[in-house]
């Protein structure tokens, strides 16, 4: 069973709450996934049009709430909205997104890292957002972060896990649990992650976006499930040369 | 008085404390966090604590994320 920070998780596909086409689906949708943790935004509240609140959707009993620090631009505003999150009720953990760069949303490693300095001291439990950057996972480490979180491809594309060279030596490095986020756009992706080792993976935009929330929040649940299994079973070698899968003997008889 | 209240130049009753004006904008006090002057504010300081002219107030609360 997967251990963060000393709290247990059967699950290990994580759920965003961002980009659903109702709270009813989003609902619908994260409790076919199985997840035990969901990310959730901060943000102000438009006073003319005050939604309803996303806390009095989700059972807090069921989810333990991962605030995001998403839209902050360096250590500064990262460090203001983690704040605003344990204020607002989001308890000590925190998703630690530094990404000063609206086109690419990729983190800033140097900003990541003082902000994960800054809130372990304050007592927040902290996985940062970061490029699959096998040297910084072993610098957020050390700075007391929980788990780490490298990107497989930039936030929102969909694209698959295209560090996976990283991704192995993140994962044969860290100490602390690797999740994989950002980027994974098919059952087929987070089976990969889950393959090469990664003690989980955190899905939103692909599942939210499906043509079908439920069932593809389902399919996920099973590639995370599958890729699990099979990592856990020790998967084959791989090998540029053919090997034959029946018996090389026994083929006297044909000639 | 005046404030500021995300963004926006808000005319609002003098002395009026927070709990009182999340009332107001029909806001559940319980799922709101308040920034007044840059100053995070706990719970238990919303209905004690009263609003200046010319405070800058943010209303920030959870919303879906990834």
């Amino acid at each position: 069973m997967l251990t963060i920070a000393g709290r247990k998780f059967r699950s290990r596909l994580f759920g965003g709450t961002g980009k659903f086409s109702s709270p009813e689906v989003m609902k619908e949708a994260l409790a076919a996934s199985g997840c035990e943790m969901v990310t959730v935004a901060l943000r102000r509240i438009d006073l003319n049009n005050p939604v309803d609140d996303i806390m009095s959707v989700l059972d807090r009993d069921r989810y333990l709430f991962l605030p995001n620090t998403s839209g902050a631009r360096d250590a500064a505003e990262a460090i203001r909205l983690a704040r605003l999150a344990r204020a607002s009720g989001g308890g000590e953990w925190l998703k630690l997104e530094v990404t000063p760069d609206p086109r690419t949303l990729l983190p800033d490693p140097i900003e990541t890292l003082k902000a994960t300095e800054e809130l372990v001291k304050e007592g927040f439990k902290v996985l940062p957002y970061m490029n699959a950057d096998p040297i910084l996972a072993l610098r957020l480490q050390d700075a007391g972060a929980v788990a780490v979180m490298p990107l497989g491809s930039p936030i929102g594309t969909n694209q698959g896990v295209l560090t996976r060279f990283q991704i192995e030596i993140i994962i044969a490095q860290a100490q602390v649990p690797v999740i994989v986020d950002a980027g994974l756009g098919a059952p087929s992706h987070v089976a990969e992650a889950m393959e090469m080792g990664a003690d989980a993976v955190l899905v939103n935009t692909a599942i939210a976006v499906a043509g079908d929330p439920v069932r593809m929040a389902r399919a996920f649940a099973m590639a995370v499930e599958a890729g699990r299994i099979a990592y856990e079973s020790g998967l084959g070698a791989v090998s540029k040369d053919a090997a034959p899968s029946s018996p090389e003997d026994g083929l006297g008889f044909l000639r | 008085m005046k404030v500021l209240c995300n963004g926006e130049a808000q005319e609002i009753a003098s002395g009026i404390r927070v709990a009182d004006y999340l009332i107001q904008l029909g806001l559940d006090a319980s799922s709101v966090v308040v920034e007044c002057d840059g100053k995070i504010l706990s719970r238990e300081e919303y209905g004690s604590h009263a609003l200046q002219d010319g405070s800058v107030l943010e209303l920030i609360r959870f919303v879906g994320g990834g």
